[in-house]
C-alpha cells in the first residue's frame, strides 16, 4: 500500500455564480505520475492552484499527509510548481535560478552548489550554470524550470501544461524525459495537460476533468478501454459513438441489429451508448460485415489509413485500417464482441466501478 | 531605392530638431564658455570654476539637495507606484497623480507661498492648535518639500510602468519556491523594476540640480544651486561665459548620471 500524501475532500470553488470546481475528491499517492486531463476551462489548473496554495477553495479540505493545509500560504507548502510559462527569473543566470529556493532556505553555500549542480545534471544541463535565461532554447528553459523545482525535493511536483510551449518533436522527447525523471527521482508528479495522448503516454493514473468535475479516474488503459461516458470516450482517443439498447446482459442492439458484447449489469432494454474505437474496426466484404458502410474520404496517416465512411442511417464511422479502401466503395465492417464498449447514460463513477467489479469478477 | 529615400525623409523632422535644439545649443554653450565677460577667448572661466571654491561648494550644495530631493521622491514614489498597481481604477488614480504636472510650475510655487507663509494655511492651523506661527517659507525644509512634490509624478510614472510590466508569474514562482513576501520583493520585484527606478532617478535628479525658480520663491535665495548661479550670470551679472561654463558642468553631470544609472551588461552575459 502506497501512502496518500495529498488528498482533496469535497473541494468546491465558485466565483460568484460561476462554479469552477464541483465536489472534487482526489487522492494522490507517493511516487506515482498523475495527470489532470481535460479541455481548457475544465478546472484542472484550478485544482493545481488549490494544491500549491495560490487559490482559496470555497469549501472542502485540502490535506497534505492527512493535515489540513487550506490556511497555509503557498510559500510554506511542501510542493513546487513548474509553471506553464516557466517564470524563470530573467535577472538571474541558470545557477541562481535553480539556487533560488535553497538560498531562501539559507542553506550553506557548499550544499547549495552541490545540490544545484546535481539538479542540473538530473535534467541534463551540466555546464549551463553560467548561461543567462534569454540565451536558452524553450526546451532548455523547461529543464531549468524543472531543476529549480526538484532541487527543493518537494513531496509532489506540480506541472502546469509544461510542454505546451514546445514544438511537436521536442514535446515527444520531453515526454520520455519527464517520465524517466519521475521514475528516477521517485517524486510524485501531478501533471496538467489538455493533450490526451500525452496523458495516456505518461501517467500511472489519469483524472479526466470536464466542467469542474472529475469525470473518471483510473489507469490510462482503463480509461481508454472503459470510458465511463460520452465525454470521456470522445475526449480520450478517437471513437465512434452510437446509441443503442441493452437487450440483456452481454447482448446489445444498435444500428438495428443485435450484437454479442462483453458488458453487463444494466437494466433490460435500457438505453445506452456504444463506443467502438476506430482501430478495432476491420474492413471486410459486405456479406461478412456486421455493419455496411460507404467510404467517403480516406487519409494516409503513415502507419495506417484513416477512413471516414457512412452507414445507411447516415451515421459517420471512423476507421483506422492498415489496408486502403477506395472512395465510394461499399464495404463491410467487422469487430469482436470485446471491442464493443457499452456506456450507461449519467452513470456516476462509483456505480460504474461497482458494476464493472461485479461482472468482471465473475 | 525609392523606399530608402522615403525612409530618409521620415528622419528629416527629427534630424532638424536634434540639430537645432539639442546639438547646436550644446555646442554654443561650450563655445561660449571659452569667452570672458569682455569677449576675449580664455580658459579662465574653467580655472575660476575649479579654483574659487565657491563654485565647487555650490556644486556640492546642488548635488546634496538634488540627492535629498531624489531620495525623498523615490522613497515616496516606489511604495505609491506599488500600491497603485494593486488598486482598482488605477488609471484614474494615475491621472490624479499626473494632473498637477499640467499646472504651471510658477503657479504651484505661488500656491505654496500662500500655504507656507506666516498667515498661510498651515500656520493658521498650527495657531488653532495653540502652536505659534512658525517660519516655513524660505527654509531648506520648504524648498525640499516643494521640489519633491513637483518631481514626484516624474518618479512614479516610470516605476509604475515597470511594475505593470512585471510578469505576475515571477512573483508566484518566487512564492512557490518558498520566499516570503519581503524576500520576493527584495529578490525579484525590486531587481526587475530597477529599470523604472533608474529612469525615475534620471528624470528627477538632473532637473533638481538646476532648479532655480524654486530656490528663489520657496528657498528665498538661501539655497543657491547651479541653476541659480546660471540664471544669475546670464541675467544679472551678464557674464555669459561663466554661466556657460556652469552649463557645461551640468551637461557633464547629466552624462555622469546617465552612465551611472544606465543599463550595463552583466558579467558573463551576452544577452541584451
Amino acid at each position: 500500500m502506497s501512502q496518500t500524501i495529498i488528498e482533496l475532500k469535497h473541494v468546491n470553488k465558485t466565483y460568484g455564480d460561476t462554479v469552477v470546481l464541483k465536489d472534487i475528491n482526489i487522492e494522490i499517492e507517493q511516487g506515482k505520475f498523475y495527470t489532470l486531463l481535460g479541455p481548457s476551462g475544465s478546472g484542472k489548473t484550478t485544482i493545481l492552484r488549490a494544491i500549491n496554495g495560490f487559490l482559496d477553495v470555497t469549501s472542502g479540505d485540502v490535506l497534505f499527509s492527512g493535515k489540513r493545509v487550506n490556511d497555509i500560504p503557498a510559500n510554506e507548502r511542501k510542493v513546487n510548481t513548474v509553471f506553464q510559462d516557466y517564470a524563470l527569473f530573467p535577472h538571474m543566470n541558470v545557477f541562481e535560478n535553480v539556487a533560488y529556493g535553497l538560498r531562501i532556505q539559507k542553506q550553506a553555500k557548499k550544499d547549495i552548489k552541490a545540490r544545484v549542480l546535481s539538479a542540473l545534471k538530473m535534467v541534463r544541463l551540466e555546464g549551463y550554470e553560467d548561461r543567462e535565461i534569454a540565451e536558452l532554447s524553450g526546451g532548455q528553459q523547461q529543464r531549468v524550470a524543472i531543476a529549480r523545482a526538484i532541487v527543493l525535493e518537494p513531496a509532489v511536483l506540480l506541472l502546469d501544461e509544461p510542454l505546451s510551449a514546445l514544438d511537436a518533436k521536442l514535446r515527444k522527447d520531453m515526454q520520455y524525459e519527464l517520465r524517466e525523471l519521475q521514475q528516477r527521482l521517485g517524486i510524485t508528479f501531478l501533471f496538467v495537460t489538455h493533450d490526451q495522448e500525452e496523458a495516456l503516454a505518461l501517467s500511472d493514473e489519469i483524472f479526466v476533468m470536464n466542467d469542474g468535475e472529475v469525470q473518471q479516474s483510473g489507469t490510462p488503459v482503463d480509461i481508454y478501454d472503459e470510458p465511463i461516458n460520452h465525454f470521456v470516450a470522445d475526449f480520450i482517443g478517437e471513437s465512434n459513438i452510437v446509441s443503442g439498447y441493452m437487450i440483456e446482459d452481454y447482448l446489445v442492439e444498435f444500428n438495428g441489429k443485435q450484437f454479442e458484447c462483453a458488458d453487463a449489469g444494466m437494466r433490460p432494454h435500457e438505453q445506452v451508448e456504444v463506443v467502438l474505437r476506430p482501430e478495432d474496426l476491420d474492413l471486410t466484404s459486405v456479406d461478412q460485415g456486421k455493419v455496411t458502410v460507404t467510404v467517403d474520404t480516406q487519409l494516409f496517416r503513415g502507419d495506417y489509413y484513416e477512413i471516414v465512411a457512412y452507414d445507411g442511417a447516415k451515421n459517420e464511422w471512423l476507421i483506422h485500417s492498415t489496408n486502403p479502401a477506395k472512395d465510394g466503395d461499399t464495404v463491410g465492417l467487422t469487430f469482436d464482441p470485446e471491442d464493443i464498449h457499452v456506456m450507461r447514460l449519467n452513470e456516476s463513477e462509483e456505480d460504474f466501478d461497482a458494476r464493472l467489479e461485479r461482472y468482471e469478477g465473475e | 531605392m525609392k523606399k530608402n529615400t522615403t525612409n530618409l525623409a521620415f528622419y528629416v523632422p527629427y534630424g532638424l530638431w536634434l540639430g537645432l535644439f539639442v546639438i547646436a545649443p550644446v555646442l554654443l554653450i561650450i563655445y561660449q564658455s571659452f569667452f570672458d565677460i569682455a569677449g576675449h577667448f580664455t580658459l579662465g572661466n574653467y580655472a575660476t570654476y575649479f579654483e574659487s571654491g565657491t563654485y565647487i561648494l555650490m556644486t556640492l550644495n546642488s548635488v546634496v539637495y538634488a540627492f535629498i530631493i531624489t531620495a525623498l521622491t523615490l522613497l515616496i514614489s516606489y511604495p505609491a507606484a506599488y500600491l497603485l498597481h494593486y488598486t482598482k481604477h488605477k488609471q484614474l488614480w494615475l491621472l490624479l497623480i499626473i494632473l498637477p504636472t499640467w499646472i504651471n510650475l510658477l503657479l504651484k510655487a505661488y500656491a505654496f507661498i500662500g500655504i507656507f507663509s506666516q498667515d498661510g494655511g498651515i500656520n493658521s492651523f498650527l495657531g488653532m492648535m495653540g502652536i505659534g506661527p512658525k517660519q516655513f517659507l524660505f527654509t531648506d525644509f520648504s524648498f525640499i518639500f516643494v521640489a519633491s512634490y513637483i518631481e514626484i509624478p516624474f518618479m512614479i510614472l516610470p516605476i509604475f510602468n515597470a511594475i505593470e510590466e512585471l510578469n505576475e508569474g515571477f512573483v508566484n514562482a518566487s512564492r512557490d519556491l518558498g520566499a516570503k513576501s519581503w524576500q520576493t520583493f527584495t529578490k525579484v520585484i525590486l531587481p526587475l523594476t530597477m529599470s523604472g527606478v533608474k529612469a525615475g532617478v534620471q528624470a528627477v535628479f538632473i532637473p533638481s540640480l538646476s532648479l532655480f525658480m524654486l530656490t528663489r520663491l520657496i528657498g528665498g535665495n538661501r539655497v543657491i544651486t547651479l541653476g541659480t548661479a546660471i540664471e544669475e550670470h546670464f541675467l544679472v551679472t551678464m557674464n555669459w561665459g561663466m554661466g556657460s561654463t556652469i552649463g557645461v558642468v551640468l551637461i557633464l553631470a547629466m552624462f555622469l548620471i546617465m552612465f551611472l544609472t544606465g543599463e550595463r551588461k552583466r558579467k558573463g552575459g551576452r544577452a541584451s
